[in-house]
């Protein structure tokens, strides 16, 4: 399946989680100071493991920069 | 050891008044140099996307530091996706503290009052701690108290622009009328800018670019910090009243008469 992983289109299998997406992505190995909003809603950090993405899903994974 | 009284915001105490917003370093070394030079001991963070290019995370530097983070919603243009940013970054860092920007352009970064307020009181009521950055008007900042933010944030002059108070009057009318800390949020462009906003009232002050796109970060966050402390004992002393004619500080009593006579020809 597509799904969007922050404006970039992803083949993912089926079924997968945020988690498991989340584990995949360069640069956010521990997902420690990540988080994560489908479809315009957080997905709190409890919930990747069992929150599967659907198909043409959009998907924004966030991190710290320096701001403000 | 700190002469000054601490800062409290939302039932927490704070040694320094100076909180040190984290945009515009050169890079993470830097920035903990002027970490420590500053003592703050409350730092901004911004949420982006995630850039698989990266290397190291500013969290590291901040925890290296022992300070706290304080997430801000920067680059918002709208309630919702400040609600949306504030949420992320409850999870991301498990904080209940936001650092609220609602914006209404990018040539100004002036806040968008309307905006602004929605968010705050709809964070407000999902369990925040809403620090927002607001203009200089005592109105609105009253507004944003009463939807129970913890502190406000005005701005002296625009984001980056180091005008420093363009309105000192206007922030202390907003000083005398707040019943929440009023922290200076914008403008900061030297130290003395910096003395200036906790003499007029202010409980503390945010300060980025000063210090970031300082010639020397570290020096400058080391003067600014100085410079709280500076104003914060000065607030405290009191100072004398303006007066249009000059008042001697030396006493007139006692004042030797001198007779002259005209030298002889």
């Amino acid at each position: 399946m597509m799904v969007s992983v922050n404006g970039e289109r992803h083949e993912l299998s089926a079924g997968t989680t945020v988690a498991e997406l989340v584990s995949s992505l360069p640069g956010a190995p521990d997902g420690r100071g990540v988080a994560v909003a489908v479809d315009g809603e957080v997905v709190p950090r409890g919930a990747w493991g069992a929150a599967e993405l659907r198909e043409g899903a959009s998907v924004e994974v966030v991190v710290a920069v320096q701001g403000g | 050891m700190s002469l000054v009284p601490p800062l409290t915001i939302a039932g927490r105490e704070f040694r320094s008044r100076l909180i040190l917003g984290t945009g515009g370093f050169l890079n993470h070394d830097v920035l903990a140099a002027a970490l420590t030079a500053s003592g703050a001991e409350l730092c901004t963070v911004a949420l982006r996307r995630l850039d698989p290019a990266a290397r190291g995370s500013i969290l590291d530097v901040l925890e290296a530091a022992g300070v706290e983070v304080l997430p801000n919603t920067a680059g918002c243009y709208t309630a919702r996706d400040a609600v949306l940013t504030a949420q992320l970054a409850r999870e991301a860092f498990a904080t209940d503290w936001i650092k609220l920007e609602v914006i209404g352009d990018d040539r100004t970064l002036l806040p968008d009052a309307v905006e602004l307020v929605a968010a705050a009181e709809e964070l407000v009521d999902d369990g925040f701690v809403v620090l927002p950055y607001t203009t200089d008007d005592p109105i609105l900042a009253r507004r944003l108290e009463d939807v129970g933010c913890a502190a406000v944030m005005p701005l002296g002059s625009p984001i980056g622009s180091g005008m420093g108070i363009c309105n000192p009057y206007n922030i202390s009318i907003l000083v005398e009328r707040a019943g929440v800390p009023v922290v200076l949020d914008a403008g900061v462009g030297t130290a003395s800018d910096a003395a200036l906003a906790i003499e007029l009232g202010c409980e503390a002050v945010l300060c980025a670019s000063a210090i970031s796109r300082a010639h020397d970060p570290v020096a400058m966050a080391r003067a600014i910090a100085l410079a709280v402390e500076s104003g914060t004992l000065a607030r405290g002393a009191g100072r004398i009243p303006r007066r249009r004619y000059a008042e001697a500080s030396t006493p007139e009593a006692g004042l030797p008469v001198f007779e002259h006579r005209e030298a002889a020809g």
